[in-house]
C-alpha cells in the first residue's frame, strides 16, 4: 500500500513536469511556426535585385532598396535624438534625483509613456512635427517621433543598469577623491553599458518595426529615389508591408513575404545582438 | 603631537537616529588610534565624519568641530575633494573596483591628474609593497582585480588608498571578513605603516583592539566612555562600563 502510494506521488509528479514543460515549448511553437512560414514563403523572393533594387510596374516587381535604406535611415535618426537623451535623463534619475514629488512624477510619466498606443504617438508627431515646427512629412519627423516612442524604453532600461551597480563601488569612488561625475563616468557607466546597450537596442528594433507613428510623418507610399535629406520623406519596411498588402490589387505574394522576411531579418540581428552583449556581460561581470 | 582634533562633535541622522553624543578626542599622528566597542556606538559614523563621506547620507543635524592640522574640516567651504585625499579609507568589506590591480591602485591618483607613467609605476609599487601584497602580485598587475582572494584585495584596498600618500588612514573593521593569517598580515603591515601615517581603526573584536592600540577610545551608544592609552586601558580601565565590556561581560 505504502509503496503504491509513493509510487503515485511519482507519478503526479511526472504529469506535472510534463504540463509544464509542454505549456513552456507551446509559447515557444507560435513564434517558431511564424518565422519558418516567413521564410518558406519570402526565400524564393530574396534575389540582389530584390535587394538592391527600386520598386516598378506599380510595384509588383523589383527590389525594395528605398524601403531598406528608409528603415535604416529611420533607425539611426531615432537614435541619435532618444539615445543621448534617454542614457542623460536615467544618469538624472539614477544617481542625482533625489525622492521628490517632482521626481515620483517623473517616473510616472516615463512609465504610462510606455503605454501610449503607437498610433497616437504618431498624430502627436503630425501635430508638433510636422505641421506646427513645418518639418514637413520628413525622415526628421517621423525620427522624432519614433525617439518620443522609444525614450519610456530606453530610460527604464538604462535606469535599472545603473541601479543594479553595487552602491559600495560609488562610496569607494568617492572616498579615493572622485566627484560624483568621475565616479559615473569610470565606473557606473562603465558598469551598466551592457544593460543600457541591450535597453537601447530593443528601444529602436520596436521602432524600427512600427509602422503608426511613421504614417502621418514621414512615411511615403512610393518614391522613385532615395531621399536625399532629412526633410525627405522615405519609404520604410513596415508601412512598404502594408501598402503592398492592402494597397496595391494584383500583388505578388511572394514580394510581401520577402519584404516581411527583410523586416524580420532586420530585427531579429538586432535582437541576437543584445543577446549577445548581454549574455557576454554577464559572464564577465565581476559582482 | 595632536593630528586631530574633534571638539564636542554630535551628529544626528535623518532617521531620528542619534549617532554621537558630545564627542571630544584628540588623536596623536603616526600612531594607532583604536575607536572600539559594541556595534551602533558610533565608530564607523565617527570615521565617516573625518573623511565627510557622511556628506552622502542624510544627516539631520550636527554640530562641533574637528580640526586636522588646525583646519576645521567641518567647515562648509571645505575643498573635500583634496580631503579625502589626505585620508585613504578602507572599508569591512574589501571593495575593489571592477578594474585591474593597476587600475585600483592608479584610480585616485589618475583623478589627481597624474598622467606621468612613471609616477604610476611607481605609487603601484610603493603602496604594494606597504600593504604587504606586492610580492604575490607583481607578476599579474593587469590581471582583474576580482580574481584575488578575500585577503588579498583587503590588502589592494589597503594599497589603493595608500597609494595617495595620505596623511591619515581610516580603517572600519578591515579584518572582519579575513582568515586569520591574512587578519595577522593587515596587523602587520599598520604596525609599519603608524611610522609614517595617522591610523585610526575601528577593529572586529576587542583582543584586535587590544593588540594594535597606541590609543583606545571607548565607545558606548554615541558617547565616548573612555580614552586613553592601549596599555592602561585594556589591562586597568578607568570606568566601570569599559572593564565590564572589555572583560567580556557585555557587548
Amino acid at each position: 500500500m505504502k509503496r503504491l502510494l509513493s509510487l503515485n506521488r511519482h507519478l503526479v509528479q511526472q504529469i506535472g513536469y510534463t504540463a509544464l514543460t509542454l505549456m513552456a515549448v507551446a509559447t515557444v511553437l507560435p513564434i517558431i511556426a511564424v518565422v519558418i512560414y516567413i521564410l518558406i514563403q519570402g526565400l524564393p523572393a530574396i534575389s540582389t535585385e530584390f535587394l538592391t533594387g527600386f520598386p516598378h510596374d506599380g510595384m509588383r516587381a523589383g527590389g525594395i532598396l528605398p524601403a531598406i535604406i528608409g528603415t535604416l535611415y529611420l533607425t539611426v535618426g531615432t537614435a541619435i535624438f532618444s539615445v543621448p537623451l534617454g542614457i542623460a535623463a536615467a544618469i538624472y534619475l539614477a544617481e542625482y534625483a533625489s525622492d521628490t514629488p517632482l521626481t515620483r512624477t517623473i517616473r510616472i510619466a516615463i512609465i504610462n509613456l510606455a503605454g501610449i498606443p503607437s498610433v497616437v504617438y504618431g498624430l502627436f508627431g503630425l501635430g508638433l512635427f510636422v505641421i506646427f515646427l513645418n518639418f514637413g512629412t520628413s525622415i526628421l519627423a517621423a525620427s522624432l517621433t519614433l525617439s518620443i516612442m522609444t525614450l519610456p524604453v530606453i530610460i527604464s532600461t538604462a535606469e535599472e543598469s545603473l541601479r543594479s551597480v553595487p552602491q559600495a563601488f560609488r562610496t569607494v569612488s568617492i572616498s579615493l577623491g572622485a566627484t560624483r561625475w568621475q565616479t559615473i563616468r569610470r565606473i557606473v557607466l562603465k558598469e551598466a553599458l551592457p544593460g543600457i546597450l541591450t535597453g537601447v537596442i530593443l528601444g529602436l528594433e520596436r521602432a524600427a518595426g512600427e509602422t503608426a507613428p511613421i504614417l502621418f510623418t514621414g512615411a511615403a507610399f512610393f518614391l522613385p529615389r532615395l531621399p536625399h535629406s532629412p526633410f525627405d520623406a522615405t519609404m520604410a519596411l513596415p508601412y512598404h508591408l502594408f501598402v503592398i498588402s492592402t494597397q496595391v490589387p494584383e500583388m505578388p505574394i511572394q514580394i510581401q513575404y520577402g519584404t516581411a522576411l527583410v523586416l524580420l531579418v532586420f530585427v531579429l540581428t538586432m535582437n541576437v545582438i543584445a543577446t549577445v552583449i548581454r549574455s557576454r556581460a554577464r559572464a564577465k561581470r565581476q559582482w | 603631537m595632536d593630528k586631530i582634533i574633534i571638539e564636542n562633535l554630535s551628529l544626528q541622522y535623518a532617521d531620528g537616529i542619534e549617532s554621537l553624543r558630545g564627542i571630544s578626542l584628540n588623536i596623536r599622528e603616526k600612531a594607532v588610534t583604536v575607536l572600539f566597542g559594541p556595534a551602533g556606538g558610533g565608530k564607523s559614523t565617527l570615521l565617516r565624519c573625518l573623511n565627510r563621506l557622511n556628506d552622502l547620507t542624510e544627516v539631520k543635524a550636527s554640530s562641533g568641530k574637528i580640526l586636522i592640522d588646525g583646519k576645521n574640516i567641518l567647515d562648509p567651504d571645505v575643498d573635500v575633494i583634496a580631503l579625502r585625499r589626505k585620508i585613504g579609507m578602507v572599508f569591512a568589506r574589501p571593495v575593489v573596483l571592477p578594474l585591474s590591480i593597476r587600475g585600483n591602485l592608479t584610480y585616485g591618483l589618475e583623478l589627481a591628474g597624474e598622467k606621468r607613467r612613471s609616477k604610476l609605476e611607481e605609487a603601484v609599487e610603493r603602496s604594494l609593497k606597504l600593504a604587504a601584497l606586492w610580492e604575490e602580485v607583481n607578476d599579474r598587475l593587469d590581471d582583474p582585480a576580482i580574481a584575488l582572494s578575500g585577503g588579498q584585495q583587503q590588502r589592494l584596498c589597503l594599497a589603493r588608498s595608500l597609494a595617495l600618500q595620505p596623511e591619515i588612514i581610516l580603517l572600519d573593521e578591515p579584518t572582519s571578513g579575513l582568515d586569520p593569517i591574512s587578519t595577522g598580515k593587515v596587523e602587520a603591515a599598520l604596525q609599519e605603516l603608524k611610522k609614517e601615517y595617522t591610523i585610526i581603526l575601528v577593529p572586529h573584536s576587542v583582543q584586535q583592539a587590544a593588540r594594535t592600540a597606541d590609543y583606545a577610545a571607548f565607545f558606548l551608544q554615541g558617547e565616548l566612555i573612555e580614552y586613553g592609552e592601549g596599555q592602561s586601558l585594556f589591562t586597568a580601565p578607568r570606568q566601570k562600563r569599559t572593564e565590564e565590556y572589555v572583560t567580556g561581560r557585555f557587548g
